[in-house]
């Protein structure tokens, strides 16, 4: 052509606005989903709170939906995702920091090629596999080797899994901010005459605190909402834990919030009654509690991106 | 290092602490190691217990209350079906919305709304997107109980964030440079991103994405919400017959006290459950490998 064509310009242009706001609906549709997700949540839980009161429902010590006499108290399912949760924090906390100092401080880099993969793969393996490996083996394992009476249904293995699963997650977002931390403050200290101990614990990981912190959040809150592991493996008794008796609050079944969810999702109330919509009701006090832990997350983490950027 | 030839001080700083960093380095490298060996010992037993039972015919029967008859069909081929449908919905939408924000969107309020968004999605539990799964399309749409569609579809919703963030890192990746000579040769903007751009990203979109589709395998606390069968005999013939998945499958045997159950069925469908996802995660990193040696 020895004329540029310019006849199509006006189609050309109608089309990149087309399209444009074709690409806009697609990135808005993630805020809908929020919305959606919100919205569906409500709409049950406000009629569920029609039927139950919510002071009831926050305050209440028995969860009984299905079996007389009927009681909607949440405390006992949140305590059992307290103990969860307690558990695999002692399980990933602190393997999860360790983990994230050998990679960043001591590791070769070639070490690091095949272990950060590898432990990428704790996070992969469905849940569902976790929750039937904690209910054959674990549960088993730590019976014959540990001199406790273990239910088969109990917190303890069920805290193990969920541990081991969020360790990548720690790890991963503990090592980015370690390795975010200036180099300049590693060569002071060496300067100065302190092992790589010292350097690690003293000075990487205090610089380093608030993307630590913020993994252990991140690390928690998903930990509260995992599901499959502690559906199958930590039973169905909600019941009010005694903190001051960490043999009782391990060793029995429990039931968090979320196993309490399947329950009520695999029986047979399908339907418009109190039991049906306390699913929403549950749902909804699991979807805030994570919510605003993502957000704390969320804001700590975006603060030491500002400090060593 | 002149410092550790042994002249330590008098009052033995530098042995102390020697010794305190050997430790330390070995208590780390054993935190790294637990999780990864313990794992490893879990996959090695039940990949021991699943011998003798993953056979042809386990993997072509329909479930039966007898151990020995049981089969795994209709979940893998449930399974196989909700994912083909997830991948039809997720990739376009991720697509679409990495572009958008990538290429298209301005640094401001509402574009870091929306990021901000997604990354909140993403923490969202699973069975939380269940009960909306359960509310919006089951309910509010009426497209059945535990139908295929709308297993696909509140699957979907839970990795479109995933793929999203995956799909703008790969468009992220695409050097300035080469959109710079798009434009410099007269090209639109949508040219520039469909001819240079997107050709671009793509292999790392896939990765990101078949990815995606390897946690969508194995999710399972959505599918118990929008009220799927654990339990199917045939196969799914349409978009609303309703499905089984293998990880619901293998949830609804793990509560059979049977041991054939136990250590011997459910081991089976484990297995089964973990060589898919490794094929997919497998055929995302030779896409990966393949795309490196490349540039």
């Amino acid at each position: 052509m020895s004329q540029p064509d310019f006849s199509h310009d006006g189609i050309r242009t109608a089309r990149g606005i087309a399209f444009r706001y074709l690409f806009m609906l697609c990135a808005l549709l993630s805020i809908l989903t929020t919305v959606a997700i919100i919205l569906t949540l409500l709409i049950d839980a406000v009629d569920f709170f029609a039927q139950v009161s919510l002071v009831d429902f926050l305050t209440g010590t028995r969860w009984s939906p299905t079996n007389e006499p009927i009681a909607f108290g949440v405390l006992p399912l949140i305590s059992g995702t307290l103990v969860i949760t307690i558990g695999s924090a002692l399980v990933a906390l602190p393997i999860g920091l360790l983990t994230a100092i050998y990679l960043s401080e001591y590791a070769s880099d070639r070490r690091r090629a095949y272990l950060k993969p590898a432990l990428e793969v704790l996070a992969g393996v469905p849940t569902v596999v976790y929750g039937y490996f904690a209910l054959v083996y674990v549960t088993p394992a730590i019976d014959a080797i540990l001199p406790v009476d273990l239910s088969t249904f109990n917190a303890l293995s069920a805290s193990i899994m969920v541990g081991i699963m969020i360790i990548p997650m720690v790890s991963s977002i503990s090592e980015d901010a370690m390795s975010a931390v200036p180099d300049s403050l590693r060569q002071a200290s060496y300067g100065l005459g302190a092992t790589k101990f010292t350097v690690s614990t003293s000075v990487v990981v205090p610089a380093a605190l608030s993307g630590i912190f913020s993994s252990f959040i991140l690390a928690l809150s998903r930990a509260i909402g995992e599901t499959m592991i502690v559906a199958i493996a930590a039973g169905q008794t909600p019941r009010m834990i005694d903190l001051t008796d960490p043999a009782g609050m391990f060793l029995d079944s429990i039931q968090p919030m979320t196993s309490a969810m399947v329950q009520i999702g695999t029986g047979d109330i399908v339907g418009q009654g109190p039991a049906y919509k306390s699913l929403f009701a549950v749902g909804l006090t699991l979807f805030v509690i994570t919510f605003v832990m993502n957000l704390i997350s969320e804001l700590v983490a975006s603060r030491y991106r500002e400090v060593y950027r | 290092m002149a410092a550790d030839t042994g002249e330590t001080p008098a009052d033995g700083f530098g042995r102390v602490s020697r010794t305190k960093d050997v430790a330390f380095r070995l208590l780390a490298l054993a935190a790294t190691l637990v999780g990864i060996v313990s794992l490893a010992a879990l996959l090695l037993n039940v990949a021991v217990d699943a011998v003798g039972w993953l056979d042809w015919q386990f993997l072509t029967n329909p479930p039966h209350p007898n151990p020995y008859e049981a089969g795994f069909l209709p979940a893998l081929v449930g399974s196989i079906a909700i994912m083909l449908m997830i991948a039809l919905v997720t990739f376009p939408l991720g697509v679409g919305a990495a572009v958008y924000l990538e290429e298209y969107a301005n640094d401001g309020y509402l574009t870091r709304f929306i990021q901000l968004n997604i990354a909140n999605l993403a923490g969202v539990p699973s069975v939380v997107y269940g009960l909306l799964g359960l509310g919006l399309f089951v309910g509010l749409f009426n497209i059945g109980y535990g139908s295929v569609l709308a297993a696909a579809f509140t699957i979907a919703l839970l990795i479109l964030p995933i793929v999203i963030i995956s799909a703008q890192e790969a468009i992220r990746a695409v050097p300035d440079s080469q959109r710079q000579a798009s434009y410099g040769m007269g090209a639109t903007k949508w040219q520039t991103i469909r001819n240079v751009v997107l050709p671009r990203a793509m292999p790392g979109i896939m990765t990101g994405t078949i990815l995606a589709l390897g946690r969508a395998i194995g999710e399972t606390a959505p599918l118990i919400m929008i009220a799927a069968p654990t339990t199917v005999f045939g196969l799914p013939n349409s978009f609303f017959s309703k499905v089984s998945a293998m990880p619901l499958q293998i949830y609804n045997w793990a509560s059979y006290p049977q041991t054939e159950f136990q250590y011997g069925v459910v081991a089976a469908g484990v297995v089964t459950l973990l060589v898919v996802l490794l094929t997919i995660n497998s055929i995302a990193i030779v896409i990966r490998n393949r795309y490196q040696q490349r540039t």
